[in-house]
């Protein structure tokens, strides 16, 4: 396998139907991190999503059919892993997470010898809020999920996220296309691998398209599909670990 | 024509059938299998209905049609579970060849343009 990258940090886009904000996404990323690599994996999108990418010059996977988050993610993981990549991050395509606060991630995973870093939303930084029993599913989460992964997690359905090289290789081989398992199922993944996670707390922009949904429905279904993620995630058998060198 | 001799045929065609489709390649062996047992005991429990009749008596169960009754939905129930297990199979299998190809897509967009940017010109190398 040919080693083209010369610097080491990938930034991961999955983008669905994002042609609004895709491009200043990734104008902005490479004002913030001009040494990093931008990979767009573009989710079957029926919109101009793959144009926009590739016309702000990045590199952009085109999945031929919509995997969801997931799919999207581990397509971007095993790109990462095969071009030999240390580091990712994955950014939202909405514009909603700041790129310039990828380097607090970076910090963070340095200074705290952490394989994974989230950037979390409730961590006393920015004022992004949720109410009602979308808070108290979220809460529930953070408590089952700190103790799974040993530290304090406040934000465990943030998608904005930064892997070295063995969470890549784990990943690559091993990320759940379930709902909710691009958060909650991945960080079980990685924490029964042995990978420590930790996170740091970020400021949320405003999504450009669409609010946060506070309809009661919508959140009681949400804690029961993520009661159901986190139960099957946690009685899951523990899955080898790929090993490095043998293709994932 | 008894009751008896309407289910035999039923089954001898069912089973006909089956192995029409496994003979063509329409369907597969792991999947014929559980309709060809079923279509056999239904044969036999037609053939000699004392054994269905002996069979409740066994498990406790009234009606001796009921138990063929109870049988049949839990048989279909099996074969519910193992299509749905199958189709998750083929999920999981056809999201690995998507990202596959969206990989090598990739490649080759990369390939076809280092090919054509050192010299303008198409060389037929």
């Amino acid at each position: 396998m040919p080693q083209f990258a010369q610097s080491r940090l990938l930034v991961i886009i999955p983008a669905w139907n994002e042609q609004e904000t895709l491009g200043d996404v990734i104008r902005e990323v490479r004002l913030a991190l001009p040494d990093a690599h931008v990979l767009v994996v573009n989710d079957g999108s029926t919109d101009r999503t793959s144009e926009v990418a590739t016309e702000a010059s990045a590199r952009v996977l085109d999945l031929p059919i919509n995997l969801g988050v997931g799919g999207a993610m581990r397509a971007g993981y095993t790109y990462a892993f095969r071009q030999g990549f240390d580091r990712t991050v994955q950014l939202d395509a909405d514009g909603q997470h700041d790129p310039a606060a990828v380097w607090d991630l970076l910090r963070a995973m340095d200074s705290e010898h952490a394989d994974i870093v989230i950037g979390a939303r409730f961590a006393g930084v920015g004022d992004y809020t949720v109410r009602g029993p979308r808070k108290w599913s979220m809460r529930l989460l953070s408590v089952v999920l700190s103790r799974v992964a040993g530290t304090r997690l406040t934000d465990t359905t943030s998608g904005f996220k930064a892997c070295n090289r063995p969470a890549i290789r784990l990943f690559a081989s091993n990320y759940p296309a379930e709902y909710l398992g691009d958060t909650i199922e991945s960080l079980v993944i990685a924490a029964r691998a042995g990978l420590r996670v930790r996170q740091v707390g970020v400021e949320m922009r405003p999504r450009a398209g669409g609010r946060p949904s506070h309809s009661p429905v919508k959140a009681a279904v949400f804690l029961i599909r993520a009661l159901l993620a986190l139960v099957i995630a946690l009685s899951r058998p523990n899955e080898p670990v790929a090993i490095e060198g043998v293709s994932a | 024509m008894s009751a008896y001799t309407f289910a035999i045929a039923l089954c001898v065609i069912v089973v006909g059938l089956l192995f029409h489709l496994l003979r063509t390649r329409r369907i597969r062996e792991k999947y014929a299998g559980i309709w060809m047992a079923l279509a056999v005991a239904v044969v036999i429990v037609g053939l000699f209905p004392e054994l269905a009749i002996w069979l409740s008596g066994v498990v406790g169960v009234q009606t001796p049609v009921n138990l063929v009754f109870a049988m049949a939905f839990v048989v279909l129930l099996a074969v519910c579970i193992q299509l749905s297990a199958e189709v998750s199979n083929l999920e999981e299998e056809t999201r690995t060849l998507a990202e596959e190809i969206a990989l090598l897509r990739l490649e080759v967009k990369d390939l076809a343009e280092c090919r054509q940017s050192p010299s303008d010109r198409p060389s037929p190398d």
